[in-house]
């Protein structure tokens, strides 16, 4: 069956996609390089240090991925609940014989190598809901099915809240895009970006002002729209609960967040700074990308990188290297490169003849969107740090291979599209 | 589902808006905004600076005045240190163990990661038995820097001192000088740490982010290396400065004196004084506090700060003018029945001396004499008002350099007092004449004058009618510069011809039978001078004595004053003698010698007036010449004498 489908095989694959996954693949070992170098050490082949491992990550990742597309497309629709039920297990597995690092419990010991469930979660729920969408074609306009994909998403985001891994368990927001094109209302989007809105306004403007403030606007717009009886209703509750929810804030933020994380929110939000503490990573990768100005200081040329000034610079904070030894050029080249690719895979999934497949390739999109936007907005100061990786460029086996995965599946259904799943 | 199939152009969009925030956020840091990076720079690149040698200092025969000497600072990474026996390092360097923990506790305040100065200063001793243990506590190293030494310990006022600059001091020089740095605060060291200094070497290190340097900076492409200070020889001759300083010794005063050919001081006393070498090193903090509190304020630099009347020894200088003014000439008599009345106010002479001349007048400092001249010079029938012949009278005084500064090359230098006809007008009221200034024809009243001032009067008799302005630094560097000011002749404009009249007057104070200062002469030497007792309200008479030697091409001039030690003749005259001696033949003759020494030996100082600071007598003195008991507290005011018209 496999010999059969080998002809087809090359003709069908996205080539273009795995090109572009490839030049960031690269980009990515380059940088470790980098980011690694030491001067009197360093040979480019050396498989003890961490980019002789990345290489060996990069290579290994191409075989998974060639592997996924020798894997009969119908496999990961059949299997999906097995999948996503595994991965779930593995998630409640990592609370009980997880090892913790840097304060996460999200890591299960397997020999020298170690598994982040987390990561799997990801494209296990994206399966799933491929699945559920593939099978019941459901619109989201009733409380029925979005009650359904919610518990499909919130299951695997709850438990790695307990971990607590805020920044991977945040990524499963990424999941109401592909519901979005699936029927969900816009209204679930603008009311998750007014719930950002005023979050963030909740720190910057005293609740005396804000209330008032919300108040007269929902009351003009309730005034405007007297005519739609309708509506009335909702817009009355909606700008009741918006003020709630700015006193749900404050009462959340100080009983829920943990000390380091209101420290992270408060320095991105320029509330506090704390250049030697909890600000350092910021302040030192804005340097460095900062001091790459227009082309960059150029390979192994950058000092910040080369001295060890930005910490995690291999993994979350890879993204500094490119900034200062490429510079604005290297930086829009790499956004461009993410953007292309994820423009890509949007398009792919609209030519998916089965929702399976469309669904599966939108919540790809969206995962892979969320870690570019979290982890560059991080490293460049517009969003707090969170601990999330680079896709296909950050240090690290475990990154590097599940979106592998989670890139080749979609190519596998896509190379499949014409078939039956 | 058309409107579905629409929704992929919105996540689509979504996705290329927040690729364009995030392109619009990193042109900023990048492009738009270069703070990051100079950030940049600043995190990678330190400069190391490594401190030049400060210039010595050379006497006018080159003998070494000051030198350096190796001093070490102790300095610790409190990031390095691992536990270890406190105690040791603390019984070494010399502190207890809250000393420890304040020095340490600063330390990390400071850096964690940089090093810091642990304790300044420590001596090669210390230094010594640091260094065979310095293995025993890790993060800490020593650093060489130099410190000043003077061999001689004489001559502190002049020298002044080095200090660590302060918060004002790094403001004002525009980022030069930077914590921990030195810098002249007084004196030489002040005038001249401009030359002294040297430039000190950089060296642009990188730094990682642990703080261990990785290397210079493009192959030190823009490091410096130290210069060491300039040598300054100084005019001073350290013999006379040490005889001098000896002479005073116990003797609250000031002596002056001038190679009236070039300018050049070469002895500059102060006394008291303190030895310089105490204001280096660690202690420096409380020996100032020791010093600034110690009777007579050793730290007053009384040769251009002390203000007193000159009292008969600015007669010559008077009777110079009235012979360029054609009022006198050498043989006019006036007639001396021991007193001069002005108008209702009676200036008394010591002496009755019937008709008198110009030579004997000088020489038996005459006030009736004075008196009579001042008279004629106030009242010249060419001039329409009394205070149209004041202005040209003081103008002519004002020429010897009295009532303004002569731009000496020390900081602090006073000009002294001389009052405009305006002055007296706004004093007085408009009707004054002469009678009521009658004090200035004896050197007192409305007019002080520091002894620099004096010695120069004497400097400019002794050149007969100019002076180079005095300086205590006569050359800079290796080639021995001399600043083009030190070589120009400022002309008092009067005419050689009258000098050689006052000169013998002079000579005759003190080599004639009847002259004042007698008992000064020196055997085969004329030396020219003229006494002054200075009564002032603070106690008693200063004892003055100008003068300069020998007649013929005189080689030095010279003023002394002796705080309230009575008679001119007393006290001031005969160390001018001996001073003058040895500098003229190395030796001081006969049984000038123990004459010399029983001087040394005198205790001449004021009486203990209430004083303002409290001093407590069961604490050391710590002045450098170490005060004998009679050494009591003293009005913080005294030097500066207001003197009333009464003089000899």
């Amino acid at each position: 069956m496999i010999n059969q489908q080998g002809s087809r095989f090359f003709f069908n694959v996205d080539w273009v996609t795995i090109l572009i996954y490839i030049a960031l693949c690269s980009i990515g070992f380059v940088n470790i390089y980098a980011s690694l170098y030491n001067p009197d050490t360093s040979t480019l082949f050396n498989f003890g240090s961490n980019y002789g491992k990345q290489l060996i990550f990069i290579i290994t990742a191409l075989v998974v991925g060639f592997s996924i597309l020798l894997v009969d497309a119908k496999f990961f629709s059949v299997f999906a609940p097995i999948i996503y039920g595994i991965t779930m297990f593995l998630l409640m597995v990592v609370l009980v014989v997880g090892r913790k690092v840097a304060g996460n419990q999200a890591w299960i010991p397997l020999g020298s190598f170690r598994l982040q469930p987390s990561e799997l979660a990801k494209f296990g729920t994206a399966l799933l809901i491929a699945r559920y969408v593939g099978n019941f074609n459901p619109k989201f306009r009733d409380v029925k099915s979005i009650f359904f994909a919610g518990l499909i998403i919130c299951f695997p985001l709850l438990l790695i809240m307990l971990q607590p891994d805020t920044g991977s368990a945040l990524v499963f927001l990424a999941f109401m895009f592909p519901l979005y094109r699936e029927g969900l209302s816009g209204y679930f989007l603008l009311i998750f970006l007014g719930m950002i809105v005023l979050f963030i306004a909740d720190f910057l403007v005293p609740l005396a002002v804000l209330i008032p403030i919300i108040a007269v606007v929902g009351g003009i717009f309730i005034y405007q729209n007297k005519r739609k009886q309708k509506m009335m209703f909702s817009m009355i509750l909606t700008t009741v609960i918006a003020i709630a929810y700015l006193f749900f804030v404050k009462v959340a933020y100080e009983k829920v967040l943990e000390p380091h994380q209101r420290t992270r929110i408060e320095i991105m939000l320029g509330l506090k700074t704390d250049p030697k503490g909890a600000g350092y990573n910021v302040i030192q990768s804005k340097i460095a990308i900062g001091s790459g100005q227009v082309t960059g200081r150029g390979f192994l040329e950058g000092t910040q990188t080369k001295y060890g000034y930005v910490p995690e610079q291999s993994t979350d904070f890879i993204f500094s290297t490119i900034g200062e030894e490429w510079g604005f050029v290297g930086c829009s080249v790499v956004i461009g490169l993410y953007v292309f690719l994820l423009l890509r895979v949007i398009n792919l999934a609209e030519r998916q003849r089965s929702s399976f497949s469309r669904v599966y390739g939108y919540c790809v999109a969206s995962i892979i969107f969320f870690h570019v936007f979290i982890n560059i907005g991080m490293t460049i100061g517009i969003i707090p740090v969170i601990g999330i990786p680079l896709p296909f460029i950050s240090y690290g086996g475990s990154s590097l291979w599940s979106f592998t995965v989670l890139l080749f599946i979609f190519l596998k259904l896509d190379s499949n599209r014409m078939g039956f799943i | 589902m058309d409107n579905l199939f629409n929704r992929k152009y919105i996540v689509q969009g979504l996705f290329i808006v927040v690729a364009l925030i995030l392109l619009g956020q990193l042109f900023y840091i990048q492009v738009a905004s270069d703070r990051y990076f100079l950030s940049a720079n600043s995190n990678v690149l330190r400069k190391k600076y490594t401190f030049p040698a400060r210039g010595i200092i050379l006497d006018r025969n080159s003998k070494v005045l000051v030198q350096n000497e190796p001093v070490y600072d102790l300095m610790v990474t409190p990031s390095l240190v691992k536990p270890f026996d406190t105690l040791a390092l603390c019984r070494i360097i010399g502190i207890d163990m809250k000393g420890f923990y304040k020095r340490f506790n600063k330390a990390k305040t400071q850096s964690r990661y940089q090093r810091s100065v642990f304790e300044k200063q420590l001596s090669v001793q210390t230094y010594a038995s640091l260094q065979e243990q310095l293995s025993r506590f890790v993060g800490f190293e020593t650093q060489n820097r130099t410190v000043r030494h003077y061999p001689d310990s004489v001559a502190g006022q002049f020298f002044g001192y080095v200090k660590e600059v302060s918060a004002k001091d790094i403001d004002e020089s525009d980022g030069y000088y930077r914590p921990g740095d030195y810098i002249g605060k007084a004196g030489v060291e002040r005038q001249y740490n401009q030359e002294l200094q040297g430039e000190r070497g950089v060296e642009n290190m990188i730094y990682n982010a642990r703080n261990v340097p990785q290397g210079s900076y493009l192959n030190g492409k823009f490091d410096t290396l130290a210069t060491s200070g300039e040598t300054l020889t100084s005019s001073l001759d350290i013999t006379l400065q040490k005889l001098g300083e000896q002479l005073l010794k116990n003797k609250v005063g000031s002596i002056v004196a001038i190679e009236p050919s070039t300018g050049e001081v070469l002895a500059f006393v102060s006394s008291p004084t303190y030895d310089p070498n105490l204001m280096v090193g660690r202690q420096q903090g409380n020996n100032y506090m020791d010093i600034f509190r110690s009777p007579n304020r050793p730290f007053t630099v009384r040769p251009l700060s002390g203000y007193y009347s000159p009292g008969s020894s600015f007669k010559p200088l008077d009777d110079l003018i009235a012979l360029q003014e054609g009022v006198i000439d050498p043989n006019t008599t006036f007639n001396c029945p021991g007193y001069y009345w002005a108008g209702n106010h009676r200036v008394s002479c010591e002496h009755v001396d019937g008709n008198i001349s110009l030579k004997r007048g000088l020489a038996r400092s005459c006030n009736a004499y004075a008196c009579n001249v001042f008279q004629r010079l106030m009242t010249q029938s060419r001039f329409k008002s009394k205070k149209a012949s004041y202005d040209d009278w003081i103008g002519r005084v004002r020429k010897f350099g009295l009532g303004s500064k002569l731009d000496l090359d020390m900081p602090f230098e006073r000009k002294g007092i001389l009052f405009t006809s305006d002055e007296y007008t706004k004093r007085f009221g408009k009707y004054w004449g002469y009678t009521t200034i009658i004090s200035l024809a004896i050197g007192q009243g409305e007019m002080n004058a520091t002894p620099l001032q004096m010695a120069n009067i004497m400097a400019i008799i002794a050149n007969r009618g100019y002076y180079i302005k005095p300086h205590l630094i006569k050359a800079i560097g290796e080639k021995k510069d001399v600043k083009k000011e030190y070589l120009v002749k400022n002309s008092v404009d009067i005419d050689l011809k009258y000098f050689d009249p006052v000169i013998d007057g002079m000579e005759a104070a003190v080599n004639s039978d009847y002259g004042t200062a007698r008992d000064s002469a020196i055997p085969n030497i004329l030396m020219c001078g003229k006494t002054g007792t200075v009564q002032n309200p603070h106690g008693k008479n200063h004892s003055v004595f100008v003068g300069f030697a020998p007649r013929e091409n005189p080689k030095i001039a010279i003023a002394v004053i002796v705080e309230n030690a009575g008679y001119g003749s007393a006290y001031a005259a005969p160390i001018a003698s001996y001073i003058t001696e040895k500098y003229l033949t190395g030796k001081l003759s006969g049984n000038r010698t123990e004459r010399a020494e029983w001087m040394k030996n005198q205790v001449v100082l004021p009486d203990p007036p209430k004083s303002k600071f409290k001093y407590d007598p069961k604490k050391p003195d710590t002045t450098a010449k170490p005060a004998p008991a009679a050494i009591q507290p003293q009005n913080k005011i005294a030097a500066i004498t207001k003197t009333t018209p009464i003089t000899k």
